[in-house]
């Protein structure tokens, strides 16, 4: 069983918490903070396993974790759990990651970390391994997406609209303005 | 432009959608927690709009906030309400914040069965796929008990992506709601052989993650694994199996066996390494169980070869994989690894720290006798080396768990240790003080001819204990627990002291502000030990000026520590004044109090076992949890913080604690046993006394020569032993050579010998060597001598004891004896190392332990969603006032409800003595339930010992082929019949759901659930003289659809000649009543009935529009009667009643309070009455009637009178009252509908007519 699936960047900010045991929200933050401290005093070079912290309750458990670039991804797991394969899973995660955001980078997963989840939910379920074949995941997360597109069709038009009109950044761009030059601008705020 | 464009959506351009959030919370890094109480009252506005999209918008920002750590269970009922909805992208985000934020707790959890119901038996994948996927995350017992039949329907659904899904499913389910697993565990095990790689590989998942809990119900899956281990190229699935073969061949050694040769062609064969390093572990696990018989080194030495090769890899991964490995082969089979020596101990050096600590844990099995100085050695230096106190910490206790490991087994020379332990005592700022302390201690107790080298060196830490007692305070509590243990042995073996003097002198130096409390009233019973030694001396030798100048020294220096602010310290000072006080004026009259003061610290103290508290026999008559006064409350906190005192005393195997119960406890108890012979030694020391002279004396010429040799022991020491005063010059010496050589570390103290010191001392002296080797060649006698030993005490006691060759300059002492045992035990316990073996396995799991392969009882079924789960809004309103059925234990009451019935049938069957040959659903759905599994599991064991036994890998494979091949055959049969039987898609939809594979109908009712209903008791329909018809109406327990029934029917024959053939049903269907077919063609009931086959039986569903009132259907049963003289037709005319009453839901019970609430509520404001006419018939028989017939549960009842209670489908109460009248009984009823009530009322007074 996977008991918890954490990525972490380098500055202990978290970007996808899954846990597959409740923990209420302070705990979570606690286990980020505590597996992070253990993370990130290890070398490069090191083995990829971790023993301690509170995660691990018990001699059961242990912490398999990658670092990638600006992102650690860590799985704990037990030891129903292979260690190598969970590393092989890792892997897969990332690179499903990879294709589906086309060269992916922490942003992607500042901004879309629904979207992740999503990713993740096809590759594991309620802590057990689910699919390993990175093109069947890829397939549905296709599909699922065409679905989005599908329903977002008419009645997100709006929305998109107005995501397009955030897109251009129009609150900076008023921040960055100057008032006084540009009056009319102001007055219309005041409209609103 | 674009404001302009985008103003008629003005209140959605404020919503912020994730990615603004998101961008916000970025922009904002200073005030981060002020801008999102901003962005949570914005959300909190939005989820008050009616639009599911803004709400949709809502909650998928929460999710991400919940990520940041901010409790979002506020908003669970929005979380619901966004997964309703119809859309797949707002119904994806509900159920991710849903598998976010819900746990067990989460109380809106239970509005969500019907709605997860539906997503999971979608028609699109997709939806059904995330639907099972949330509620994987946070299925409750709830859920898992009322979804439980879906998500078993699912796994015959068609798509691979929703059966794999469901399969994990199972898991979590079995987790929660555990007495689904039998019934399901056959559809489960199906799956093993599912066409699609990913279920089964998802199959072997659930049921490897059962098997690691409660391996032993899974043996006899052992030939289904062993054949997809051998077959399969799926490397996820073959790791997933060979673990679980690992958590299997504990069990049954056999198995290991037949395992060993695929694996090991595995481990040759495989290039992933994953697989390679899971195979590994499995031949270790064989090896483990199989290690009392037959030669495997071939095997060990694959697996050992194998490691080494991962070990030197270098990938660090596998480096530490396969240590750890290692360490699991080192239990056994020590001696193979330790080939790998070399490699291991140049892993301590890896930069690594997983690495390192991994490798610390083999080198358990890497010492022995020989090599275990130069091991030490090693560590040593990295204890220097080491930097952060974690590895530091841990590399001191390892090496002291190395040295202590399993008594001392591997020490041959105590003073090498001592030393080694003096020198871990300059290690800094370690938190293992009190571990080495407690070392020291233990040594020298156990090891007799230790003492005098042991007391030698704490004499020098105690006159010398200001340099542990600097340095910062955290340090100072740590290290300076060794001087716990200088003081108590410098004073417990005061006569080994030399400068008994100075001892005490420095003791009583002691500052009670620096010096923790606890190793002051240490400090303060040795003082008085050494006083006590000192004072003895001077009497004998009539030295009173010297008694007076210690008397008077004494009560100079010990008024001190009167001040402690450590209360015992305080106390036993004080006491110890008190002594000194009277034995000072007894002085001044100059009688000698010598031999008196003794008494006091008369006697051999021995090791205590740890657990030797815990194991003293409570005595006969004693109860400890009785009060032995009057209670008092007051007191009773006060008491339970005494005894958690006491706990934390004798519970921990600290030092401290040990110290106090040696000093407080021991001596009462020694005395008690060596009163009568003094100091002298106990029986199993008698021993020594049977050497023989020639022995003695060769030993001591060989001890002489050791001495003689050793520059480190003091000379001339053996000459009187007891008076180690005299003879201070020698290491006095040695100190001034010491002191010379200058301090090198911060804690070094002159005078101790430390490790390096006495390693060099070792070194050059060649004559230590020879002397060794002298000493094993007399060795050969000293063998024999000690096997005897061992017998004799094999017999008297079973405790182990050894000798030595290490040297020693007590004269009386012959041989030195190691205490290797376990320390002393209570006499009366019993030496069970099982009760730390308890499982402890946690609650979640032991549920799960069952038999898997004992035949289903009629009770196990994975019972139908109840009605309680459908949300009305009046029930909303009301909340608690209607309460919901039981929820934990209703599977329970419905098997002892229906578990006579089933007798019943049962016995009538034997009965009639014919075998029902013809196979309709119904009767076959028991045969498959009951029969076709026992007999299938019984196969399955037969086979697992043929298969166990057979020697060569092929064998197995082919009686599994065996055994499926039955299997199979078994299956088209059924399948036949059915074809012959029923041509009715009614029918026909109902075997397939009974386990054949075929796409899952969302709202038949379940199969096993179906199975329950005919075991009911059956009503007379109709009958003429020919044939006559039961039945049974039983509605369809799904809320969402509850208009249906399901209605059983059987048909007998009457005792004639005549056959009958294809008896037919023609049902006439009504505007409100229909019965679900697919054709037009009428319902085959029987293809033939005859003497042999006198009954059949069949069910089909009817449609009803409106269920609050009863009603009748007309149908007409024809059938040919064929006789010698031919055939003919004939007919029955049946009315099938449906009453209200079907509809009413069985098991639904109420409070008595929450029923008088509900009766005074307006939910139930139609009333209807009705007299009936029952004659002598008693209230009760009435009642049972009421409650058999028409499903209610009784409320409260009186002779005159009950209330009842009853929960229609729909999930409207209905409440009863029957009264007894003069003539009969008169019956009450309340409900929220007219119609209902009237009709209910109508039903059950001609139930109660009939009774």
């Amino acid at each position: 069983m996977i008991k918890a699936i954490l990525v972490i960047n380098n500055h202990g900010k978290p970007r996808l918490l899954k846990f597959y045991q409740h923990y209420p929200e302070e705990k979570q933050q606690q286990i980020v903070r505590e597996t992070f401290q253990l993370v990130s005093k290890r070398d490069d070079n090191v083995c990829n396993f971790l023993e301690g912290g509170t995660l691990i309750d018990g001699n059961d458990y242990r912490l398999i974790y990658r670092h990638y670039a600006t992102l650690y991804f860590i799985f704990c797991v037990d030891s129903s759990e292979s260690e190598l394969g969970i590393l092989d899973l890792i892997q897969v995660f990332v690179e499903t990651l990879d294709r589906c955001f086309e060269n992916v980078c922490e942003l992607d997963l500042i901004f879309h970390v629904d979207r992740v989840h999503h990713i993740l939910g096809e590759i594991v379920m309620g802590g057990m391994v689910l699919e390993t074949n990175m093109n069947e995941i890829l397939q549905r997360i296709q599909e699922q997406d065409k679905i989005q597109k599908q329903e977002a069709g008419i009645t997100a038009a709006p929305a998109r609209a107005v995501s397009a009109v955030k897109n251009m950044n129009i609150s900076q761009q008023l921040k960055d303005i100057k008032l006084p030059d540009l009056p009319s601008l102001s007055n219309l705020k005041n409209a609103f | 432009m674009a404001l302009r464009k985008v103003r008629s959506n003005i209140d959605r351009i404020f919503d912020k959608s994730l990615t603004d959030l998101i961008r916000g919370i970025r922009n904002n890094k200073d005030n981060e927690s002020r801008y999102i109480t901003q962005c949570m009252e914005e959300i909190k506005q939005e989820l008050r709009q009616d639009s599911i999209y803004v709400k949709a918008n809502a909650i998928e920002k929460l999710a991400y906030l919940q990520m940041l750590g901010y409790d979002i269970s506020w908003a669970s009922f929005n979380v619901i309400e966004v997964m309703a909805s119809t859309k797949y992208t707002e119904k994806r985000i509900g159920y991710l914040a849903a598998a976010q934020s819900f746990h067990d707790e989460t109380d809106v959890l239970m509005l969500t069965t019907n709605l997860i119901r539906k997503d999971v038996n979608s028609s699109n994948m997709y939806e059904s796929g995330i639907a099972l996927g949330g509620l994987s995350c946070f299925v409750t017992p709830d859920l898992a008990r009322d979804l439980a039949a879906d998500v078993v329907n699912l796994l015959s659904c068609s798509r691979n992506y929703t059966r794999k899904r469901a399969v994990l499913l199972l898991y979590k389910i079995f987790l929660k709601y555990p007495d689904a697993l039998r019934p399901t565990f056959p559809r489960l095990k199906e799956k093993l052989e599912d066409p699609d790689p990913g279920v089964q590989s998802s199959a072997v998942n659930v049921i490897c993650e059962l098997a690691r809990k409660n391996p032993k119900n899974y043996l006899t899956l052992a030939p289904v694994f062993f054949k997809l281990m051998t077959t399969s190229s799926n490397n996820w699935m073959l790791i997933k199996i060979i673990k679980l073969f690992g958590a299997l061949v504990p069990l049954e050694p056999r198995l290991g066996k037949k395992l060993l040769e695929p694996l090991t062609n595995l481990i040759n064969s495989t290039s992933a390494m994953s697989l390679l390093y899971e195979c590994i572990n499995t031949v270790i696990a064989v090896l483990i169980s199989i290690s009392a018989g037959g030669d495997h080194t071939a095997s060990i030495q694959l697996c050992v070869q194998k490691l080494g090769v991962l070990i030197e890899d270098s990938d660090q991964n596998l480096k530490y994989l396969g240590l750890l490995a290692m360490g699991k082969i080192l239990k056994t089979h020590p001696k193979a690894v330790q080939a790998h020596k070399d490699i291991v101990l140049r892993c301590l050096d890896d930069k690594d720290e997983s690495i390192r600590i991994r490798s610390l844990d083999l080198l358990y099995g890497m010492v022995s006798k020989k090599n275990i100085v130069e091991i030490v050695k090693k560590l040593m230096e990295h204890v220097e080396a080491a930097e952060g106190s974690h590895y530091r910490d841990e590399l001191l206790s390892r090496i002291i768990g190395i040295c202590s490991w399993s008594n001392y087994q591997y020490i041959t020379n105590f003073e090498w240790y001592i030393s080694v332990l003096v020198e871990l005592t300059k290690v800094e700022g370690t938190e293992h003080g009190a571990k080495i302390a407690e070392q020291i201690q233990d040594v020298t107790v156990r090891v007799e001819s230790i003492r005098h080298f042991s007391v030698s060196q704490m004499a020098l830490l105690v006159e010398n204990a200001h340099v542990l007692l600097a340095g910062s305070a955290q340090q100072r509590s740590n290290m300076c627990e060794v001087l716990l243990a200088a003081a108590w042995i410098c004073g417990e073996y005061s006569q080994h002291v030399r400068n008994q003097q100075g001892v005490l002198e420095s003791m009583l130096k002691a500052k009670p502000s620096v010096m923790p409390g606890h190793i002051l009233s240490v400090y303060v019973q040795n003082i008085g030990k050494l006083y006590c030694s000192l004072m003895s001396q001077a009497e004998e030798e009539d030295d009173w000026d010297a008694i007076d100048s210690l008397d008077n020294l004494m009560l100079s220096k010990l008024p001190q520590f009167e001040l402690s602010e450590h209360l015992e310290a305080q106390e036993r000072a004080c006491n110890l004044m008190a002594i000194i006080r009277i034995v000072e004026k007894l002085h001044q009259d100059r009688q000698k109090m010598g031999s008196e003061v003794q008494k006091l610290y008369d006697g051999e103290l021995n090791p205590v076992a740890t657990k030797a508290q815990r194991k003293v026999p409570v005595p006969d008559g004693l109860d400890l949890d009785a009060w032995i006064g009057e209670e008092w409350a007051a007191a009773s906190e006060d008491e339970s913080d005494d005894e958690s005192d006491i706990e934390e005393m004798f519970g921990a195997p600290a030092t401290r604690p040990k110290m106090l119960e040696n000093e407080e406890q021991e001596p009462v108890v020694q005395d008690l046993e060596e009163l009568g012979g003094g100091k002298k030694k106990k029986g199993k020391n008698g021993a020594e006394i049977a050497m023989s002279k020639e022995e003695i004396e060769k030993r001591r010429k060989l001890r002489e020569q050791e001495i003689e040799n050793n520059p480190y022991y003091v000379k001339g020491s053996a000459t009187a032993p007891k008076r180690p005063t005299r003879f201070g010059n020698p290491l006095e010496r040695v100190e001034i050579v010491e002191k010379e050589k200058e301090i090198q570390s911060p804690l070094e103290i002159p005078g101790v010998v430390g490790l390096h010191r006495y390693m060099e001392q070792q070194d050059s002296t060649l004559s230590w060597k020879k002397a060794k080797e002298d000493d094993i060649i007399g060795g050969g006698k000293k063998k024999k001598s000690t096997k005897k030993d061992g017998k004799k005490n094999g017999k008297k006691s079973g405790k182990k004891r050894r000798t030595t060759s290490t040297s020693s300059e007590e004269e009386d002492r012959i041989v030195h004896k190691v205490n290797r045992n376990d320390g002393e035990m209570p006499e009366g316990a019993k030496s069970t190392d099982d009760e730390d073996e308890k499982i402890t396995s946690i609650d979640e799991f032991r549920a799960l332990d069952m038999d898997l392969d004992a035949p289903l009882r009629p009770d196990e079924i994975v019972k139908a969603p109840q009605a309680y789960t459908r949300v009305y809004p009046s029930q909303q309103k009301q909340g608690p006032l209607v309460p919901r059925p039981p929820t934990t234990f209703e599977p329970r009451l419905v098997a002892q409800q229906q578990e006579p019935a089933v007798k019943l049938v049962k016995e009538k069957k034997k009965k009639t003595g014919k075998k029902t040959t013809t196979a309709t659903a119904v009767a076959k759905l028991k045969k498959k339930k009951s029969l076709p599994e026992s007999s299938a599991s019984k196969s399955n064991l037969f086979n697992m010992d043929d298969w166990l036994d057979g020697s060569n890998g092929n064998v197995p494979i082919d009686s599994t082929l065996e055994m499926k091949s039955t299997l199979n055959v078994e299956k088209p049969k059924k399948l036949k019949k059915s074809a012959i039987s029923s041509k009715k898609k009614v029918r026909e939809a109902y075997e397939e759901t009974s386990g054949v594979c075929t796409p899952s109908i969302p709202h038949q009712p379940s199969p096993i659930d179906s199975e329950a209903a005919t075991s009911s008791e059956y009503c007379r329909l109709a009958a003429n003289k020919t044939i006559y018809v039961d039945f049974v109406a039983r509605p369809n327990c799904d809320p969402l659809d509850h208009g249906r029934l399901t209605v059983h029917l059987r048909v007998s024959r009457k005792e004639h000649k005549e056959k009958i053939r294809k008896i037919e049903l023609n049902m006439v269907d009504t505007l409100n009543a229909k019965v679900l077919k697919e054709s037009e063609d009428p319902i085959l009931l029987a293809e033939e009935l005859d003497s042999d086959a006198t009954s059949s039986e069949a069910s089909f569903d009817v449609q009803v529009t409106a269920t609050n009132v009863s009603r009748t259907m007309r149908g007409t049963l024809t059938y040919f009667l064929v006789d010698d003289e031919g055939t003919r037709d004939d007919k029955l005319d049946l009315r099938l009643p449906i009453p209200a009453t079907v509809f009413v839901m069985p098991n639904s019970s109420i409070r008595k309070d929450d029923y008088s609430a509900l009766l005074a509520s307006d939910d139930v404001d139609f009333g209807a009455t009705q007299n009936v006419a029952t004659g002598e018939v008693k209230l009760k028989t009435v009642l049972t009637q009421i409650v058999r017939k028409a499903h209610f549960s009784i409320v409260e009842e009186t002779p005159k009178a009950a209330s009842l209670f009853g929960r229609t489908v729909g999930g409207e109460p209905i409440c009863l009252l029957v009264k007894k009248t003069s003539d009969g009984v008169q019956i009450d009823g309340k409900a929220g509908d007219e119609q209902l009530i009237q009709s209910i009322i109508q039903d059950v007074s001609e139930i109660c007519a009939r009774a």
